[in-house]
């Protein structure tokens, strides 16, 4: 039987290489799939693997010259004192974020996926976006200047004449500093600032897909606000938390940039590895500095997953 | 006897929509109670107000005589099979039937004991370890009545539990949930917007429309001897004859139901054009206009079946006319 039997529809090349991909699936698989799979293959993997190269090597500390031989040499030097704080300074300070991130961002996605509708929700989406659409070094800047001591933070602290209780926080060690804008404090201040979409949105989606009966089912069984919060809500939503996590535990550990506006002259990976693959000349030991937060985020999922994070998925 | 729940002039508005508006009802302890109307007639809303996931605008609600007012949900002895089960998808089957002994601070090996024991009554033992996501709709329905009946509540509330069962599964519920509320003894409210469902298996029946409460009766006299159209309609999906069409009959201008099962075809009679045909297996409908008033006719099996467009001649006992004297 011919096909006019069945279709009276004539067509172009257009729709021979559409009747060609309708017949063989796996080939229009194969060629939607083919430019992903090159991009992260060479692009990604292929960088990727060309960094945890390069930290293997190491380089002869009196030459300068880096010497193309296996070795764990450079690794060994990430557990120097210097080096190791920066590493244990830079976990701490991606912990902090993403604990402030979650703690302030779950009532705001809570907020959003439960009682903003319509005009409110839109709201609430550019109010969560619009920070991201600005450049971030204008961000940056201007939280120096809120953190300055002639800062309106500051000030504020002064007209309220609690300056002396923002000097007694400064006077802290480690978290405290000459202003703000010099501190540890600053610094996590600015990175919460930055970072908090990309906590946000991730539980929001979560907290979305819980429906409401779940929470009153919970209630009918006797469970107070805050048990249902804790046995029902946030096991639920623990999948977009640690979706959120994600993002800004691993974009703290990676930042060399905040750090270097505000706060102290401590340094964090992101600096050191900055330092030493420019100046210093010293690209194994900063491959190795760049493959702890790959180390970190990799150990930080296995826990997760172990814990029961994504059950809920 | 007891009365269990008790609602006096009690309304819930949302603004200018009265999704409950000056409802009494007294249901008493022990009682299979049916709450039926159709979607948006206040009778899921009444039932929320129970549970307390809903507070009343005006009126009294009154728990096992105590005042409900200001008591929240997780404080009322009843619980509540919800319409969508509302299983806690990161709990296994025993975790969530044993959710409410856990708040209650039981231990785990006892709550655990108890949640075996409440799923072996909804013959769903041995399937403890499962997640909800493993289960068939008919077996979460079961683990979401084990869930609200462990902890022994003094009501328990159902909304719309086996509406989204298929009909077997659904009939084969109706009889379980009947003879569990008899073996049990406490008090079942039921919400359905299913008829048969609520005849069969309730005590008394509420019948809901736009936010009041149009009928409460047994399921035979709601059946048999409804006060108002609307219940003729949506209940038994009666013929409602217009008042002047009973006025020729009975002299009273009022409103009239006539079963369709109470008509039948005769020699001498009204004259009826046959409209409709439809065979419904035991029996078959058949839509026609007598005197311009459409009707309908449920002959049963065996009788001689008319066909559309005939014209054949019908009649009924004026017994089975049951004039109503409210509109």
């Amino acid at each position: 039987m011919s096909d006019e039997a069945i279709t009276d529809r004539k067509g172009g090349p257009l729709t021979r290489i559409s009747d060609t991909l309708w017949r063989k699936p796996k080939l229009l698989i194969f060629l939607l799939i083919l430019p992903p799979t090159l991009w992260l293959g060479i692009i990604y993997l292929g960088s990727l693997f060309a960094l945890l190269a390069q930290s293997f090597f190491s380089i002869d500390e009196f030459t300068g010259i880096i010497q193309y031989e296996l070795t764990l040499k450079t690794y060994g030097e990430l557990f120097r004192p210097s080096n190791f704080d920066i590493i244990i300074r830079t976990i701490v300070m991606a912990m902090s974020v993403t604990i402030g991130a979650a703690i302030i961002g779950f009532p705001v996605a809570y907020y959003a996926a439960r009682y903003a509708r319509g005009k409110w929700k839109a709201i609430f989406y550019l109010g969560v976006m619009m920070p991201l659409w600005s450049s971030y070094l204008v961000k940056v800047y201007s939280w120096k200047l809120i953190l300055a001591k002639e800062g309106i933070l500051n000030w504020l602290f002064e007209t309220l004449h609690l300056g002396w209780l923002l000097n007694a926080y400064l006077s802290i060690p480690i978290i405290g500093g000459n202003s703000l804008s010099v501190s540890s404090t600053g610094t996590f201040l600015v990175f919460l600032y930055v970072w908090i979409p990309f906590m946000i949105l991730p539980i929001q989606a979560s907290l979305e897909r819980v429906p409401h009966s779940m929470l009153e089912a919970s209630g009918d069984l006797g469970a107070r606000p805050v048990q249902t919060f804790r046995f029902v809500l946030f096991p639920l939503a623990l999948p977009g938390v640690i979706a959120g996590s994600i993002f800004t535990f691993s974009l703290t550990l990676g930042d060399y940039i905040i750090p270097q506006i505000v706060g102290s002259s401590r340094r964090f990976i992101g600096q050191a590895v900055y330092a030493y693959q420019g100046t210093a000349g010293n690209i194994p030991l900063a491959a190795a500095f760049a493959v702890v937060p790959i180390l970190l985020m990799a150990v930080y999922l296995w826990i997760a997953k172990r814990q029961g994070a994504f059950d809920a998925l | 006897m007891t009365s269990a729940i008790r609602f006096s002039g009690v309304s819930r508005h949302y603004g200018n929509v009265k999704a409950v508006d000056n409802v009494d009802i007294d249901i008493a302890e022990g009682e299979f109670f049916a709450m039926l109307g159709p979607s948006g007639s206040g009778k899921t809303t009444s039932l929320r107000l129970i549970a307390g996931f809903e507070r009343p605008t005006a009126g009294e609600i009154q728990i096992f005589g105590q005042v409900a007012q200001g008591i929240p949900p997780y404080k009322r002895h009843v619980n509540t099979v919800f319409q969508d089960y509302a299983l806690f998808p990161h709990l296994n089957v025993r975790d969530n039937v044993a959710y409410g002994l856990m708040i209650a601070g039981w231990a785990k090996a006892k709550r655990h004991k108890a949640a075996d024991e409440a799923l072996e009554m909804v013959a769903l033992a041995g399937y403890g370890d499962r997640k909800p996501s493993e289960l068939s709709g008919g077996q979460r329905q079961r683990v979401a009545l084990a869930r609200a009946l462990v902890n022994e509540p003094k009501a328990l509330l159902l909304d719309e539990p086996l509406g989204a069962l298929d009909l077997k599964l659904r009939e084969q519920m109706q009889e379980e949930l009947k003879s569990l509320q008899r073996s049990l003894g406490i008090t079942f409210i039921f919400v359905t917007h299913d008829q048969g469902e609520a005849l069969s298996m309730a005590d008394r029946v509420a019948v809901f429309n736009e936010g009041r409460i149009v009928q409460i009766g047994a399921p035979e006299d709601i059946y048999y001897r409804p006060e108002v159209p609307f219940v003729a309609d949506f209940v038994g999906s009666s013929n409602v004859l217009p008042p002047d069409f009973v006025a020729k009959l009975t002299g009273k201008q009022a409103f009239a139901a006539l079963r369709p099962e109470a008509v039948f075809l005769a020699e001498q009679g009204h004259i009826a054009q046959v409209n409709s045909v439809s065979f419904l297996g035991a029996a078959t409908r058949v839509g026609m206009r007598v005197d311009d008033v459409p009707m309908t006719m449920l002959l049963p099996k065996g009788s001689a079946i008319p066909k559309a467009g005939e014209t054949v001649k019908v009649d009924w006992f004026s017994a089975d006319l049951h004039v109503m004297d409210r509109t």
